[in-house]
């Protein structure tokens, strides 16, 4: 999966939908809007999903007694 | 990238970073029940509220509400007339004890057009929403604390640009939104921190950017008044000052007249900072999306009511009427306000893990200074 590896590729990609989104809402309703939700949408997402999962890898910590 | 380069862009970071938190958290933490205003004042009460009436009842002419709000306000003179959209049958009006008293002197409140009686509106003349507001734009401190926060801002968008510089060999070995979730602590922040400030990227820096604008606002509007306003009343330089006003009751036809097409967004009274001491000044939006946001000034002479100008739009009268959506968030319905509240968390995120990860690493290497004198 290069696309992953790229350092710059995906982020660039959700950059570019959040500036496309930001202005879009600007310039009419309806679809624009929908445009920016999505644009916005992006970020919100990948920003809040990785909080949300479990730290899942690593059995939890050993309390010494 | 060289160690070398890394380090003076890590330098960069933490310094932009570490100085604007405290502010930046203050402005992220104020800045998210502004984003709902008008639902909280609604909740709380605070809105107001016109009374029922027949759908098609007449409005007064302009001039008997100047009378009905200097009736209400005794003693005080009118500033502003201004239109909201969700309420057709309201004016909001600002009052003074003189026209040139500065805003947060004023006092505001809506005027029912059709009957020309008070509502008030607390929410703009004090309260918890106002509290935050002031806290949000210059924290009771004025021109300076706005424009420590504009600096602030500025040292923001630094981090932010940095912080894109540092992401590149931070992630060489890592896939996009690899989070080490099985590793310490701090690795699992770095990478959080990592991936919620690289992908709120384009949010951060538009806000960023068009909080500094707004924060600026006096500086453009100054601007303004030397520049534009000054070369459309350069017929009224050695004037004599006004003595009588003629009627504003018909401000808004005369200035649809001169500006076909568009809407009035409001009125700045002779004497105020957004007219001459000649003049009404009737601001008119376009009726597109994106000139909805966009003023063109009509003057107004307040003696004859004839139009003397129609202001241009100079640019940076533009940058700051566009920074005002762009920041606030309030232009793309309730998904967009509700993005904006999780991107504004999003933010303040990323600003305490970074706090955090400064903290770790300087409490690491002073650990470290003491077992290597040890």
């Amino acid at each position: 999966m290069s696309w992953r590896k790229s350092t710059f590729l995906l982020p660039g990609v959700i950059a570019t939908l959040g500036l496309v989104g930001l202005f879009a809402a600007l310039l009419g309703d309806g679809w624009w809007d929908v445009l920016a939700w999505f644009g916005l949408g992006l970020p919100a997402v990948l920003g809040i999903w990785p909080l949300l999962r479990r730290r899942t890898a690593e059995p939890a910590q050993i309390r010494q007694p | 990238m060289q160690s070398k380069t890394i380090r003076r862009w890590s330098f960069v970071h933490t310094w932009t970073s570490l100085i604007c938190t405290l502010f930046l958290l203050l402005l992220a933490v104020t800045g998210l029940p502004l984003i709902f205003h008008h639902e909280l004042e609604h909740l709380l009460g605070e809105a107001p509220e016109l009374r029922e009436m027949a759908p098609d009842t007449p409005h007064l002419d302009l001039q008997q509400l100047v009378a009905a709000a200097e009736r209400h306000r005794d003693g005080e003179v009118v500033q502003y007339f201004g239109w909201e959209a969700d309420e057709p049958n309201g004016v909001v009006a600002i009052t003074a004890a003189t026209a040139g008293t500065e805003p947060n002197s004023s006092y505001t409140f809506m005027l029912d057009a059709r009957t020309g009686e008070a509502v008030e509106m607390p929410a703009a003349n004090g309260g918890l929403m106002m509290f935050f507001l002031r806290m949000h734009v210059d924290m009771f401190a004025g021109l300076p604390g706005k424009l420590l926060l504009a600096f602030m801002g500025i040292l923001f968008i630094v981090a932010i640009i940095s912080g894109v510089v540092l992401y590149a060999p931070f992630m060489r070995r890592l896939e996009f939104a690899q989070v080490r979730q099985g590793r310490s602590t701090r690795t699992r922040w770095l990478d959080l921190h990592n991936l919620i400030g690289v992908v709120t990227l384009s949010w951060a820096l538009v806000v960023g950017i068009t909080g500094v604008i707004s924060a600026c606002a006096d500086l453009v509007i100054e601007a303004w008044r030397a520049d534009s306003l000054a070369s459309m009343l350069a017929p009224y330089r050695d004037a004599p000052p006004l003595t009588t006003r003629a009627p504003a009751s018909e401000l808004l036809e005369i200035a649809a007249l001169a500006a076909p097409g568009m809407q009035p967004d409001f009125i700045a009274f002779p004497g105020t900072r957004f007219s001459s001491e000649h003049h009404y000044t009737v601001f008119m939006n376009g009726s597109s999306h994106l000139t909805s946001h966009l003023f063109t000034p009509v003057l107004i002479d307040a003696q004859t009511l004839e139009v003397t100008a129609v202001g241009e739009r100079p640019w940076y009268m533009d940058a700051l009427g566009l920074s005002q959506p762009l920041h606030f968030g309030d232009y793309g319905g309730r998904p967009m306000q509700i993005l904006w509240a999780i991107l504004d968390v999003l933010t303040i995120i990323v600003l305490g893990s970074g706090l955090y990860l400064w903290w770790v690493r300087r409490r690491g290497t002073a650990s470290a200074g003491r077992e290597a004198t040890a």
